[in-house]
This record gives structure tokens, C-alpha cells and sequence, in this order.
């Protein structure tokens, strides 16, 4: 709701500065201005530029002034594989309903079709960006909205691609209903603080579909990430907030539905894990609450390393895993009680749909494979279920306290 | 080989396997067993999950102890045929079509039919198929140790040892071997290893289509290429053919050769 009145609120504002001394001036093959650039640098704070449907092969546009830019029928800016193609820093800009194409690219510096530095309250909205090495770019910027992009790129090589949506050390940033494929990280944060991350859907990338860093006070909800090369990994950060996000078929070796690294103080609910090798991987985590998130059809669903403490799962669906619970030692100090899990086989006498004997979720077998990889071969044979079975009454290997004493008998419905 | 006499032969021979009513049972067994896996798991992929033990376990072992017994059971009749003018190999083949088809028979109703009621996808699929290979590639085993001893005692310990060793021993051996070498790259003698048991062989085909996303992780890539693609597919299944043909070439070379 925050962020909807932030909305609400920068466009008032802007509407108000607007009806000051609004003007509007046109672009077009055959208005008296044919360039972008020559219609920013004769505009006023508070102008609005529109620009007709057409190719303008001008890279680089600069602005600073409190314009608003806005495209009817999608008037497209080339940057013809040279340049960055909008270049911002000001105050109250909106830039809308461009297709900004072909940036240049560079290895050594970023070049992106909007870049946007040093600002306050920019939005671009309604912009669809393509085969640009970088979509979007906020570097040290306040109070900014990128909203309804759709960002494409065809990258091939992590190293020769950059970010969809790449913000660097802003605050309260609104990233929302933006489509990214084919980016290095579809969406990626670096000392991003307070900031909001809607209705995303982030696929095809690269490498990651979301990758922050140092990155407090975020919140992001439902989002989709799929089919990213290698995931989702988020890192080193603070009160983040993730509720009703989808992870789904992130397939390979090292693809994660989400890896999470150094995350403290957190909230993860109502998420959906589909089909990932490893739906969840935690490492050195603490203090975080995972609750409501259904992990269906993964590999592995949760992966925890044995750095982590005081985590809580609770009322979690694990429904057709490969293996629920992986770990890497035997010190267990999160919890893990009131789960739903597919393969508990115990009773419940007084049918209150709590199980009367715990369940432990780490099976035998998946520390084995996790020592001895090719032994995965052997999954599913009655040895395998044998030595799962005996290891079930006399705990040998397996973590004794990684149990969940609550264990449901019946599904949440999620 | 006389395709008149033998369609004749196998006539016989399944109508008396129908009459001795075992394979009603475990025809009635396997379906009472996967409807009700069907029925009282909460979703039908834990079901599909619960039967294949029973298609790598006692489909197999069913299958290959029936078919010891019978052999043994027909000694009778099978010299009967014998003083008739017909071919050994058409007595031998006849009798392993006539097995293997009742049981065929006998598994796809007792648990294809479910499966496909309940379960009918890929991974569906790939279970009944291999499940009948598996019932077939039993039968042939069954008659390669019939054939090697005369005694009838003798010859259902060897079935169930052969049974115990495809199901049980030859997996922990494997495992053993893994264990003792370790620090080697393993991936590809495993490949190779598996081959060497049909039960194996079925199991790591389900495997793909069950644990998909679990073997997509770094050694699983190795299983996946190999098994994944279409040549695999084929290679895996000529490897189960072979299972089915070698053991019936060299228990038909014993019969032929039989002082019955």
C-alpha cells in the first residue's frame, strides 16, 4: 500500500508543477523540432515532450530539467550498438512509452538505455527496451519508479552482458510489473535501502533472475523467477521481506531457486518453489522466519549448511522432493516444527492432524550424495531404502535434532 | 520352426498357465495393491512413487519363482512334446512366449490399467514399459535356471538367488565400490555398471522421469546426458533386449542338448 501512495503521491506532485506553466512540445519527421535532444534542451521545467511515432537514431540524450518524455505509439530511439541512449539526472522526469534499442557495449563501463544518476523521483514507465547491454540503470538515486518495462536482451556469456534493472547505493526505490529476459541478472541491487519489488517476472537470464547485496529494508512480492541459469542469489543483507514470489525451473548444478548468503533478521512467506534442483539454499543465515512457502517437485527442497542458526520453519508444505532436507553436518540449531512433509510415515492417534511421532527430514541417502555424487545412481533401490530405513530407527549419520516434533498429517492448503 | 505348431503350442501353454489360477491371484494382487496405492496416498505421484517398489521388487520376484515352478511343474508334459515330431526350440520358445505373455498380460492389468487411470504421463508410462520388460527379462532368467539342473529344489534356490542378487546384492556391491573408490571420477564406470542389471537399468530410466530436477546437479548431468537423450533411451532398452535374449540363447542351448 506504501508503495501504490508513493505513486499517487509523485504524480500529484508532478501534476501540480505541470498546470504551473505546461507546456508541451513536439518531436516529430515532420514537426519543426526532429530531434529529441533539440526539444530537451529549448523545454522548462515542467514541459511535456512528445514525441511521434518514427526511428531516431540519437544516442545519448541528455536530460536535467523536470521533463516529462513521452512516446505516442512507441516512437523508437536507436543507439545503433554505440551509445547509452537516455543519459538522466534531475529531478521529476518521466520518461514513457519509448522503445529504446541497440546500446552500445563496453566491458569496462556501463552503458544502458535509461541511465539515470544523482536523481529524485525519475520514473520510466511503460518503455520497452531491447538488445541493450544494459535495460536500466539508478546509481545513487532517490524516490524512483520503473514500472511496466519490458526488458530483453539476448546475452550469451555472463561477461559480455549486463543487468536488466541495475541499481546501485539508492533509496526507496519502486520496481514494479517489469518483464526482464535474457539480462546477466535480471533485476540486481547493490546498497539498495527501502525499496519495494512487485509483480516482476524475471526469466531466461543469464545468471540470476534477482541478485542484491547489501540491500536492507526490501520487500518483494510476488514476483516470478524462472528458468534462470543459475537461479536466484541474494546476499549480505538485512531485513528483507519476500512474500508470495515464485521460483520455478531452475535447473543445473549450481542453479538455486534461491540461494541466500549472509541474510539476517528476514521474513520469507508464501513463496512457491517448483521443480528447482535445489529449491532453497542457506548459508551462514540467521533469524530468519520461513513460513507458508510450498516447496513441490524440487530436488533437493531445502539446503542448509550447518552456519546457520535460529532460523524458523514452520507451516511449510513439502509435497514430491527428491530429498527434503540437505545439510552438511550434524549441528542443528533452527527449527523446523508444524510442517507438512510428504513422506512422513507416522500415526496420529488423536486425529488432531498433528503427527505423534517426529519426522526427520534428512534421509541417509542425501548425505551420501552429497559426499559421494555418483552414488545418486543408486536412488530408489531396495539397499538405498534399506539403509534409509534402518538409519530412520537408529540415527547414525543423519542429524538426530534436524526433526520437526509437529509434523501435519494433511496438506496446508497454500 | 513352425509358426502353425507353435501358435498351437502356445495356445496350450497359456490356457494351462490360466487354469492353475496363481496368475489370476497375482493378477488380483498387483491390482488390489495399486488401487489401493492409488487410493490411500494423498496425491498420485506418491502413489506412482509406492509402486515402483513393487514393479523393481516383486514384479521380478514373482515372476521369476512362478515361472521356475512351472517349468518345473510341465517336466511332464514338456516330455510328452518332446516324443512328438517337434522341434525342441519350438517346444522352448513356446513355452517362454506362452510365460511371458500371461504375465505380460497379468502386470498390465494389475497395474498398467491403474497407472494409466490414475497416473498417465510420461513418467507413467515409462513404468509399465519397464515394468514388462523387467516381467519378460524374469521369465527368461527363470528358464535359463530350470534349465541348468535337473532338481527342482535346486533349481527355484538358484531363481531366488539370482532374484536376491539383481535386487539386493549387486546394488550394495556398487555401493561398496563406490565407497572404496571414491576420490576416482566414477560417472561413467557407473554408466557402464548399470547395464549389468536389468532392475538397474529400469530403475535409472524411471529415475529420470521421476527425479528429474535432482539429477540435473553436477553428477546427475553425467546420468542425464547419457540416459537423457534419445540414443540413451535406445541403448537402455537394447540393454534390457539383451537381458531378455541371452539368457533364453543359452537356456535353449541347454534344452537342446538336454538328456531329459
Amino acid at each position: 500500500m506504501r508503495g501504490i501512495c508513493k505513486i499517487v503521491g509523485s504524480f500529484l506532485f508532478l501534476l501540480t508543477t505541470l498546470f504551473v506553466n505546461a507546456r508541451t512540445i513536439n518531436v516529430g519527421k515532420s514537426r519543426a523540432l526532429k530531434s529529441i535532444q533539440s526539444a530537451v534542451n529549448i523545454s522548462e521545467n515542467g514541459d511535456t515532450i512528445l514525441v511521434d511515432p518514427g526511428l531516431y537514431k540519437e544516442g545519448g540524450i541528455i536530460i536535467q530539467k523536470s521533463i516529462v518524455l513521452k512516446g505516442i505509439n512507441y516512437p523508437v530511439i536507436d543507439g545503433e550498438l554505440k551509445h547509452e541512449i537516455l543519459f538522466i539526472k534531475g529531478k521529476n522526469i518521466i520518461i514513457d512509452g519509448f522503445r529504446l534499442q541497440n546500446t552500445g557495449r563496453s566491458e569496462l563501463k556501463e552503458i544502458g538505455a535509461i541511465m539515470i544518476y544523482d536523481s529524485y523521483q525519475i520514473s520510466a514507465i511503460n518503455n520497452i527496451v531491447d538488445n541493450a547491454n544494459f535495460g536500466i540503470t539508478l546509481q545513487n538515486s532517490k524516490k524512483c519508479t520503473v514500472k511496466n518495462n519490458s526488458i530483453t536482451a539476448y546475452g550469451k556469456s555472463e561477461v559480455q552482458s549486463g543487468n536488466g534493472i541495475h541499481c546501485w547505493k539508492s533509496d526507496s526505490l519502486l520496481i514494479i510489473g517489469n518483464k526482464i529476459a535474457g539480462h546477466r541478472d535480471g533485476i540486481y541491487f547493490e546498497f539498495v535501502t527501502n525499496s519495494l519489488v512487485w509483480r516482476n517476472i524475471s526469466r531466461k537470464n543469464v545468471r540470476y533472475g534477482i541478485h542484491f547485496m547489501f540491500s536492507n529494508h526490501d520487500t518483494y512480492i510476488g514476483n516470478i523467477f524462472e528458468e534462470n541459469e543459475s537461479g536466484v542469489a541474494v546476499m549480505y543483507t538485512k531485513f528483507i521481506y519476500m512474500y508470495n514470489n515464485y521460483f520455478l525451473n531452475n535447473w543445473g548444478g549450481a542453479a538455486y531457486g534461491i540461494l541466500l548468503k549472509d541474510i539476517t533478521d528476514s521474513e520469507i512467506s508464501g513463496n512457491v518453489f517448483t521443480r528447482n534442483t535445489s529449491a532453497l539454499h542457506m548459508e551462514a543465515c540467521s533469524r530468519i522466519n520461513l513460513y507458508k512457502n510450498s516447496f513441490t517437485n524440487n530436488g533437493f527442497a531445502i539446503k542448509i549448511q550447518a552456519s546457520c542458526d535460529n532460523n524458523d520453519f514452520t507451516q511449510n508444505n513439502f509435497k514430491g522432493n527428491t530429498f527434503d532436507i540437505g545439510t552438511n553436518g550434524s549441528l542443528v540449531l533452527n527449527t523446523f516444527n508444524g510442517n507438512y512433509w510428504d513422506k512422513y510415515e507416522g500415526y496420529d492417534l488423536n486425529h488432531d492432524n498433528v503427527g505423534d511421532v517426529p519426522y526427520h527430514p534428512v534421509s541417509m541417502y542425501s548425505m551420501i550424495i552429497e559426499s559421494n555424487p555418483a552414488a545418486l545412481m543408486l536412488f530408489r533401490s531396495l539397499i538405498v531404502s534399506l539403509l534409509d530405513k534402518s538409519e530412520k530407527l537408529l540415527p547414525g549419520i543423519t542429524p538426530e535434532n534436524l526433526k520437526d516434533e509437529r509434523p501435519l498429517m494433511r496438506p496446508l492448503r497454500l | 520352426m513352425n509358426p502353425d505348431k507353435m501358435k498351437k503350442l502356445l495356445k496350450y501353454v497359456v490356457a494351462d498357465i490360466i487354469q492353475n489360477k496363481i496368475v489370476l491371484v497375482y493378477t488380483a494382487l498387483l491390482l488390489i495393491i495399486s488401487l489401493s496405492v492409488f487410493n490411500l496416498e494423498n496425491s498420485a505421484a506418491k502413489g506412482l512413487l509406492s509402486l515402483l517398489n513393487i514393479i523393481l521388487i516383486l514384479v521380478p520376484l514373482i515372476c521369476i519363482i512362478f515361472s521356475t515352478i512351472y517349468m518345473y511343474n510341465s517336466a511332464e508334459f514338456i516330455e510328452l512334446l518332446v516324443s512328438q515330431p517337434l522341434k525342441r526350440r519350438t517346444i522352448w520358445l513356446s513355452l517362454f512366449c506362452g510365460l511371458a505373455t500371461s504375465l505380460s498380460i497379468a502386470y498390465f492389468i494389475g497395474v498398467g490399467i491403474p497407472i494409466l487411470i490414475y497416473h498417465a504421463d510420461a513418467t507413467g508410462f515409462i513404468m509399465i514399459i519397464t515394468g514388462l520388460f523387467l516381467t519378460v527379462v524374469f521369465v527368461s532368467i527363470a528358464l535359463l535356471s530350470a534349465s541348468l539342473t535337473r532338481d527342482k529344489a535346486k533349481g527355484i534356490g538358484l531363481s531366488i538367488s539370482f532374484w536376491l542378487y539383481f535386487s539386493l546384492i549387486f546394488d550394495a556391491l556398487v555401493l561398496f565400490l563406490l565407497f572404496q573408490f571414491q576420490d576416482y571420477p566414477l560417472e561413467n564406470i557407473m554408466v557402464a555398471l548399470s547395464f549389468l542389471n536389468p532392475i538397474g537399468l529400469s530403475r535409472v530410466q524411471i529415475l529420470l522421469q521421476m527425479d528429474i530436477s535432482a539429477l540435473m546437479g553436477y553428477t546427475g548431468a553425467i546420468f542425464r546426458d547419457f540416459f537423457g537423450n534419445s540414443a540413451g533411451i535406445i541403448l537402455s532398452y537394447v540393454g534390457l533386449t539383451a537381458w531378455v535374449i541371452v539368457p533364453l540363447l543359452i537356456s535353449l542351448r541347454k534344452f537342446k542338448s538336454k538328456d531329459l
